[in-house]
């Protein structure tokens, strides 16, 4: 090695010790923190907060299915049991019949404080006799047994109306765990302490729902084995697409590589060369993901999942290195590493230099995954060129011999001359490809973010049929008031749902959820209080009303002492509902943690669909006429909005990338070679975008970033063209031979890529692989190579044997 | 000829036409199976009835009357309209009670303290053996021309609520239903006239 090859050695292995300490030290997430613009609006903000750690986030639905009804009951109780003692769990519903008896015996104490009909008028004479009458009438009829034993205490039926507004799930119950109305499923819903984006935490409560079945199966002789436990929600999804995108990504590009190495063993025959290829691509890994550490104090598990894949680039730095420096059959060194360095070193630096800037436009995204992306890329390249540079020819043994494919590379030579006349075909397809992309511009771009979900038709269905069954519709439209305190966020909760109420009637809205349904604010309390008469007062009233009823007042003794104690209690806090099955319900919609509170009022659409626009407006306008505490969020529409609005501001990034690129070709090499240089990969990219287009599929981020990964790639072939063209013949062929071997090591990597059931990783494989294969096809015939010298054709060469 | 015996006489017509049916049923020789199969052969009902309930928390009766629709084999209406208008449907499992513009509706899977309340008559209309037996333990008195059916609840939550249903017929009509709840209290239903 030479003096100047141990100071790069030493200077790499300083840089990465370096880097792997950076790495060791940096803090990595897996949570929706990536989606989050890097300076959000207060609305932003709180649409990726309602995601990550809301209201809907931290439930997961748990079904029992298989066995007999009496076993899926016993397990289910069981399971209960299990998770209700388990410190990531906040709170368990099923079905339990003492759950219920607890909770009506709690209303029934607040019942004149927590009924919405407690009012003035409800206890005059005539209130009173029509409150009577009624749940007279209700003792007749088959509910009416829940309200005999109370009549005497609660005549006027507050506890009965307090249920009836609760809406209590009326779910069919076995053994006293819910059963879904077929009677194929018991069923509970589990509440975790963990966020539904903290997926670590998410994955340990999803483990422990699986380890607690497994145990409570045991313990059922016969239900091991015929019993399964299927579950789902928010953050079952969250881990389930964190490990079908990890598993896919392991897979994957562990096939991927197998393949590349498949390709260059068979290219190098030499193991020492093979080995060596792959130094730039981890030096690259590791200068990435230090830059974004480094660069973001958080690296987004997003990043580490694509970023390896955006540079496979650097492994054909390596490839125009060994095979283009590769020595002549027995001829003494033609190339040597110093040869290499003045002329093919310089095309790969302007290639390296043209791919930073199309990953550059990435830097400035505000979607932070994104943003991320573009700087592991940079520094991956940049660090994966120098080393190729100044490392790799160092450690190559003097003794490593690489295959000479001079003879292929004369092959491909000639077959391209033979291209060369059908160059107008080019302009035909450029045609068609533009025609197809105008004709499909309706339907050309991607607009939901569930476009980039990994989660299988299955299991949708199965989180479709579990919200069925437990009657939870998926909330879409949330109202968030906000205030100092949670007294006041309930009242600004009230607020909404007095307004909110009259598009129930109208059918405007199907209905609302509102923590006030449970509990009202003090102020509201102190109200219905004040409309409970005193008791020499209501005794009279009580006497007069019940004239013409079947009931003397002597009977309603109990009634008139609790509405005296009634008159003088404090009101219901939140904390007074903990250990009820409503305690959960409440804590789900009221959020008092940090700085402020937050009351949340979830809106469904009619028969639990989608509101039509003019239903939404409205909304919008009750929601801005009750309180300026609250605001409407439309989860979809304004996760959507925010995926477009990246996806936009991707494509205008990439276009500004690009129109920088053009500026540096065209200042480093010419304004008509660098014309040359662009125009095949314009062109591979338009017929990509075109066939997906054709083919139904809509473009989204990722084939955004696989379209400037195929300009990045495709570039260091047009500029090994352009060498071409300036140059003499003699390193045609092996050039010829380079860039077909490193286009198949990427059109293998990204192929393989395309195969994935995962959206955003067959996106980028199925717009890279066809793409850096168009772009070298395109590159070829558009360059300008001369034809090749028929007498000039070496004979066969078994380099390296 | 005595009522009963014109009644036998329709029974031997009905025996008549009914040829194959009631063979198979007279083969049986339970006489409950034979009650059921004939009050199965009814499709739909329109009954008037009034009804008392008898409440130890009340001075005096509440009484209340209107209709009663039955179509086989599971959907059962009762339509009070005195004193004040009510809707009691069971259809499929599901009870569901309107008064005025507000409806409630309850899985009676869901509330074994419900289902003898309502299921007893609804299964008896349909001659529904296996659902009276699942609910209640089953005696049946008296002979085809007048018949008395007595259940009991089965299920420990629903004994704490109803100790007894008791219907009584004659042939294929139902005359009375009589439920005793196990606080004492008690409700005597009286089917009236037939209605078009």
């Amino acid at each position: 090695m030479t003096r100047a090859g141990w100071a790069g050695t030493v200077i790499f292995g300083v840089l990465a010790s370096l880097a792997l300490a950076v790495i060791a030290h940096a803090t990595y997430t897996a949570d929706l923190s990536a989606f989050l613009p890097r300076t959000p609006t207060p609305r932003e903000r709180l649409l990726v907060d309602e995601l990550r750690t809301g209201l809907a986030s931290r439930v997961i639905m748990v079904a029992v299915e298989g066995g007999s009804a009496a076993q899926r009951a016993q397990v289910a109780a069981e399971l209960a049991r299990a998770l209700r003692a388990d410190p990531a769990f906040v709170a368990v519903s099923d079905g339990d019949p003492a759950g219920f008896e607890h909770t009506a015996a709690f209303l029934t104490a607040h019942r004149y404080l927590l009924s919405d009909a407690v009012t003035p008028q409800r206890f005059t004479v005539a209130g009173l006799h029509a409150a009577i009458d009624d749940t007279l009438a209700l003792l007749t009829s088959p509910q009416g047994f829940a309200a005999k034993p109370l009549f005497a205490r609660d005549p006027t039926g507050e506890t009965l109306h307090i249920l009836d507004t609760l809406g209590s799930r009326s779910l069919p119950a076995v053994d006293g765990v819910w059963s879904s109305r077929d009677g194929r499923r018991a069923l509970l819903i589990a509440q975790t302490r963990a966020g539904g984006s903290d997926t670590d935490g998410q994955e340990r409560a999803c483990a422990a729902i699986a380890r607690s079945f497994a145990a409570a199966t045991g313990a059922v002789p016969v239900a091991t084995g015929t019993l399964t436990l299927r579950m789902s929600g928010p953050g079952v999804f969250a881990v389930m697409a964190r490990r079908l995108i990890r598993d896919s990504v392991i897979r994957l590009s562990g096939l991927g590589s197998l393949l590349i190495a498949a390709l260059l063993l068979a290219a190098y025959r030499s193991v020492p060369a093979l080995l060596l290829t792959f130094v730039p691509v981890a030096a690259g890994a590791l200068a990435g993901v230090a830059a974004v550490a480094l660069g973001f104090g958080t690296v987004h598990g997003i990043t580490l999942g694509f970023g390896i894949t955006l540079i496979g680039e650097a492994v054909d730095y390596s490839i125009y290195l060994f095979i283009q420096s590769a020595e002549r059959g027995a001829a003494p060194p033609a190339a040597s590493p110093g040869d290499w360095r003045n002329s093919v070193w310089p095309t790969i630096r302007l290639g390296m230099l043209t791919s930073v800037c199309g990953f550059a436009a990435l830097v400035p995204s505000s979607f932070q995954g994104l943003a991320q992306l573009g700087c592991y890329s940079i520094a991956g390249l940049i660090a994966a060129a120098l080393v190729t540079r100044w490392v790799l020819p160092e450690w190559r043994p003097s003794t490593l011999r690489t295959r000479d494919l001079t003879y292929a590379g004369m092959r491909l030579w000639r077959a391209l001359s033979l291209l060369r006349p059908a160059r107008a075909v080019l302009a035909l397809i450029a045609l068609t490809a533009g025609l197809v992309l105008y004709g499909n511009r309706a339907a050309l771009l991607s607009r939901e973010l569930s476009d980039l979900s990994p989660i299988p038709e299955a299991a949708l269905q199965l989180d479709a049929s579990l919200r069925a069954d437990l009657g939870a519709p998926d909330p879409r439209y949330l109202v968030v008031a906000s205030a100092p305190d949670l007294d006041a966020a309930l009242g600004a909760a009230r607020a909404v749902a007095e307004h909110l109420a009259p598009l129930v009637d109208e059918g405007v809205i199907g209905g609302f959820e509102t923590p006030t349904r449970y509990l009202a604010d003090a102020a509201t309390q102190r109200t219905r209080q004040a409309s409970l008469p005193a008791p020499a007062e209501l005794a009279t009233r009580l006497g007069k009303a019940l004239e013409g009823l079947p009931v003397s007042a002597a009977r309603l003794e109990p009634f008139m002492r609790d509405v005296e104690q009634a008159r003088a209690a404090a009101p219901v806090e939140p904390a007074d509902f903990a250990g009820t099955p409503l305690g959960a319900a409440l804590d789900a919609l009221i959020q008092s943690a940090g700085p402020g509170a937050t009351a949340y009022v979830s809106v469904s659409g009619p028969r639990g669909g989608d509101l039509p626009p003019v239903a939404l407006a409205r909304l919008r306008a009750a929601v801005g006429a009750a309180t300026p505490a609250a605001s409407l969020l439309d989860l979809k529409a304004e996760a959507d909005g925010l995926y477009a609005h990246y996806l936009r501001q991707a494509v205008s990034l990439s276009l500004a990338g690009l129109a920088a690129l053009c500026v540096l070709l065209a200042g480093t090499l010419s304004p008509p070679r660098a014309l040359r240089v662009v125009t095949p990969l314009a062109l591979a990219v338009l017929t990509v975008a075109a066939a997906l287009a054709a083919a139904g599929e809509r473009l989204g981020i990722l084939h955004v970033v696989g379209m400037l990964l195929t300009i990045a790639v495709g570039s260091n072939y047009a500029l090994f063209f352009d060498r071409l063209a300036q140059r003499e013949h003699a390193t045609v062929p092996r050039t010829l031979a380079s860039l077909a071997i490193a286009n198949l090591a990427t059109v293998a990597g990204f192929g393989v890529l395309a195969f994935s059931g995962v959206p955003v990783l067959a996106a980028l494989g199925r717009t890279v692989a066809p793409g850096a294969l168009l772009a070298l096809l395109y590159s070829a015939w558009l360059a300008r190579l001369e034809a090749p010298p028929a007498a000039a054709v070496p004979a066969p060469s078994l380099g390296g044997a | 000829m005595s009522a009963a015996r014109a009644r036998g006489a329709a029974w031997a017509l009905l025996l008549f036409v009914a040829g194959p049916l009631a063979a198979a049923a007279a083969a049986g020789s339970d006489p409950f199976d034979a009650l059921l199969q004939r009050l199965a052969a009814r499709r739909h009902a329109h009954v008037a009835f009034t009804e008392a309930h008898y409440l130890a928390v009340l001075d005096r009766p509440l009484e209340s009357s209107g209709e009663l629709l039955y179509e086989a084999p599971d959907r059962l209406e009762k339509r009070i309209l005195k004193p004040r208008p009510e809707t009691l449907l069971l259809a499929h499992g599901v009870l569901s009670a309107t008064r005025g513009r507000h409806t409630r509706t309850v899985e009676l899977a869901a509330w074994p303290q419900i289902a003898p309340l309502i299921e007893g008559l609804r299964a008896t209309l349909a001659g529904d053996r296996a659902a009276l037996e699942r609910i209640f333990s089953v005696q049946l008195e008296g002979d085809a021309a007048r018949w008395t059916l007595r259940l009991a609840p089965r299920d420990p939550e629903a004994k704490r609520v109803v100790s007894a249903v008791s219907i009584t017929g004659e042939g294929t009509d139902l005359k009375t239903v009589e439920i005793l709840e196990a606080d004492g209290d008690r409700s005597l239903l009286t089917v009236g006239a037939q209605l078009p």
